[in-house]
């Protein structure tokens, strides 16, 4: 017996916002009920939900998706929250395609939330407690200076500029500048503006990293022939891949995302993707900082390593160039709030691959694309291939 | 896809009310070289897959997931964390096994109890920050709560509720694992402190330190690799209201819901005639007289009669908690779900030891999240 298919037939997300008045429950729903009503569903039709949210303390609450339950649209149904920290929101679809082609669900609910603001000062702290006990957290490493170690490894084993570097954060914003839930959208952005923006971790700038943002994303999976009745456009999960490495990651090259590439090839297996680089039409790798974005183009196979920048430098990562990088606006534009942001890359890829993405539509039909999501200790990479 | 699922590895570590000896990661690891010996398998080569379950605030680590790979033997592997009982990590590896993506997944699950010095105020945190958290309400006193609803509206009584403390306890001296076993009398149950009228302190599971593994494989997989799989017959799991204001407090629809998922998987119409004993959750003691009659292996209001009757005792027609349950063996967080499974599995395989049952085919696990939570989860496995 093959392998159930299962597509995605609806979308919905909040705008993301800095400081969302909404509680995290109330943008759970927000969500959920556009991507229901986006695909003419009602919750008696779900019959899973699955929740992918980022660390706990964002929101200051323990067990925080047994509270986001009722929000997420649960309220006695078959629930669970997965995590893989900064990856969640793209394994968050990965669980519920397992939900489905499990064969025990045929319609499932797929909702990703994070509220960030509510971490008062700044989000930032939150990450203080990710480390090591024992061996890391006495040095009081924050994510700003591990992620300027590994840009400047990134830097210094290719022989990459800054200036290149920012055209990602520019091409990026300027994407962003089209979606109507972004933040951090700017149409007039130059690679000037970010070199001259404040250094908060060199050779981290502050245009180079994606916002703090609270925001929530849906989406309705379906089993092949649920989904072929209900919609004229499902777009179908084509390939799933993730893999942890170990926690440590002071022990890993740093400029050589290896875990990504094990989740591509994971994904491109099952998708039967032999050629990525002419078979991918759209990549929305994760931006949370704008090298990272080159980093995960090297481990989704679509650069040789050090060369993602390339595509930047050449506009083929431009939305009408041949190979359309983050047409959404990625985290650096529309926002990171950490799970949603993630899913929020589905999203785009569900509505570019349908043809309805607006103002951000990339021409020429695309017909597959792949979505990505890094985090936790430098560790984790989930890869989704979606295709119509 | 392929439908049919088996638990054909098992290991433990712990159980112990500490285990100053130990770091979680070494507990965890020598819980996985059990359960890798046991199923004959080596976790670098032939396990594609491996589920967590964990939540941050009781690891007192942001991101835990981040710590699970290495102890389990899988690192640069997939690897995810599910934030749930050892039962939703269960339900997550038979899922992906029959997928047909996988043959061979690990679960794992672990409590470090003994680390966490603010136990009542992390779970505290739990609840609603908005709405239930300025009423400062303690944990226990939900608890009481719910259990005067659920007295009031089944007519099940408080010496009922202490039957299970006394059976369970008591079941816990056949039991190596256990941490608190005890032979009590019910005047011994009512004779402790008071807590959250009618909640007793006796009536309460006290933690415990203790890591659980299990390998779970396919069909194909299983009758190869193993002489004695115990299949999952079926798996349900369910969420009732996340707000303490609009539940229902006197019965439990998240078990109930769960249980019938799990049935119509495994094809059960009569649970009581189908299943042989029982592995329940007794968070509280009135919580496996509320888990019986949602599991519906008895009508509503006569769990505790047929407690009082020695039905459920592990010499009655369906044993509960033969292994002594949370009450007896020591609550082990998220870890319990997979700590019940284990102790079906033993009794399936038949090597339960002294608290072993006699002639046993079917057996039903159940789990509760615990306070504020309706989260509950069921798995029904089988020799």
């Amino acid at each position: 017996m093959g392998m159930r298919k299962v597509a995605v037939i609806g979308a919905g997300m909040t705008k993301f916002v800095r400081r969302a008045l909404e509680t995290g429950k109330e943008l759970s729903w927000e969500a959920a009920k556009m991507a229901l009503e986006s695909c003419e569903l009602t919750l008696d039709d779900i019959e899973a939900v699955c929740l992918g949210t980022a660390p706990d303390s964002f929101d200051g609450v323990h067990m925080k998706g047994e509270y986001l339950s009722d929000g997420a649209g649960a309220w006695g149904k078959p629930y669970m929250r997965s995590y893989v920290g900064g990856g969640t929101g793209v394994f968050a679809p990965i669980q519920g395609w397992y939900h489905v082609a499990s064969g025990l669900f045929d319609v499932a609910l797929v909702v990703a939330e994070e509220k960030m603001s509510s971490f008062y000062p700044h989000a930032q702290a939150a990450f203080l407690t990710i480390f090591d006990h024992t061996t890391e957290r006495p040095l009081k490493p924050n994510l700003l200076w591990i992620f300027a170690l590994e840009m400047n490894r990134y830097m210094s084993t290719y022989g990459i500029s800054k200036e290149d570097i920012a055209r990602v954060s520019v091409l990026h914003k300027r994407n962003a500048a089209d979606h109507p839930c972004a933040l951090l959208g700017d149409a007039n952005i130059t690679v000037e503006d970010v070199l001259n923006s404040e250094v908060l971790a060199y050779p981290v700038q502050r245009l180079d990293v994606s916002p703090v943002s609270d925001g929530a994303v849906a989406i309705v999976v379906a089993a092949e022939h649920v989904a072929k009745r209900l919609s004229d456009k499902p777009v179908w999960i084509e390939g799933v891949g993730w893999h942890l490495d170990t926690a440590y990651w002071t022990n890993r090259d740093l400029a050589y995302p290896r875990y990504v590439e094990y989740a591509a090839r994971m994904a491109y297996e099952m998708a039967g993707v032999t050629e990525p680089r002419k078979q991918i039409h759209i990549a929305e790798p994760y931006d949370p900082f704008d090298y990272k974005a080159l980093h995960h183009l090297e481990g989704l196979q679509l650069a040789e390593r050090g060369e993602a920048v390339q595509l930047y430098i050449d506009g083929v990562a431009a939305r009408d160039g041949d190979l359309p990088i983050c047409p959404s606006g990625g985290l650096l534009g529309v926002g990171n709030p950490i799970a949603a942001a993630g899913l929020m890359k589905i999203a785009e890829l569900f509505w570019q691959l349908r043809g309805e993405a607006g103002a951000r539509q990339v021409p020429g039909h695309p017909r597959r694309g792949v979505a990505q999501a890094w985090g936790d200790l430098m560790q984790v990479g989930t890869v989704v291939v979606m295709g119509r | 896809m392929s439908d049919r699922v088996a638990i054909i590895g098992v290991g433990w570590a712990g159980f112990k009310p500490t285990t100053p000896h130990q770091s979680y990661k070494e507990m965890i690891y020598e819980a996985a070289r059990r359960a890798y010996s046991d199923a004959g398998v080596d976790p670098r080569k032939d396990v594609q897959s491996f589920v967590t379950v964990a939540e941050d605030f009781i690891e007192g680590t942001s991101i835990f997931d981040e710590y699970t790979p290495d102890q389990l033997g899988a690192a640069l592997r997939p690897v995810h964390t599910i934030a749930g009982d050892g039962l939703h990590g269960l339900a997550t590896a038979y899922m992906l096994i029959r997928t047909g993506m996988f043959d061979l997944v690990a679960v794992e699950g672990h409590s470090k109890a003994s680390n966490v010095l603010t136990l009542p105020e992390v779970v505290y945190y739990a609840q609603d920050p908005v709405l239930n958290r300025p009423l400062r309400l303690n944990t226990h006193f939900v608890a009481g709560l719910e259990m005067n609803r659920f007295l009031f509206e089944s007519q099940n009584t408080r010496v009922d509720c202490a039957e299970v403390v006394v059976k369970n306890r008591r079941n816990a001296l056949r039991n190596p694992l256990a941490s608190y076993a005890e032979e009590l009398e019910l005047d011994d149950v009512f004779s402790g402190p008071p807590l959250a009228f009618p909640l007793g302190a006796r009536e309460i599971a006290q933690e415990a330190d203790g890591a659980v593994v299990m390998v779970l494989a396919s069909e194909e997989k299983a009758t190869l690799l193993s002489e004695k799989p115990i299949w999952i017959l079926g798996m349900g799991w369910c969420n009732d209201a996340a707000s303490l204001e609009s539940r229902q407090w006197g019965s439990a629809p998240y078990i109930y819901t769960a249980a019938q998922m799990a049935y119509r998987q495994a094809g059960i119409r009569n649970p009581l005639e189908a299943v042989d004993f029982a592995e329940v959750d007794d968070t509280y003691a009135f919580k496996e007289l509320q888990a019986l009659e949602a599991l519906g292996v008895c009508r509503p209001g006569e769990a505790g009669e047929m407690t009082a009757d020695g039905v459920t005792y592990p010499d009655g027609d369906f044993p509960v908690n033969a292994s002594g349950g949370s009450l007896g063996v020591g609550h082990l967080l998220d870890a319990t779900g997979l700590m019940r499974a284990l102790e079906a599995t033993l009794q399936l395989r038949g090597e339960a030891g002294a608290h072993q049952l006699q002639d046993v085919e079917v057996g039903l696990v159940q789990s509760w999240r615990g306070v504020p939570t309706t989260s509950g989860a069921v798995a029904i496995l089988a020799n």
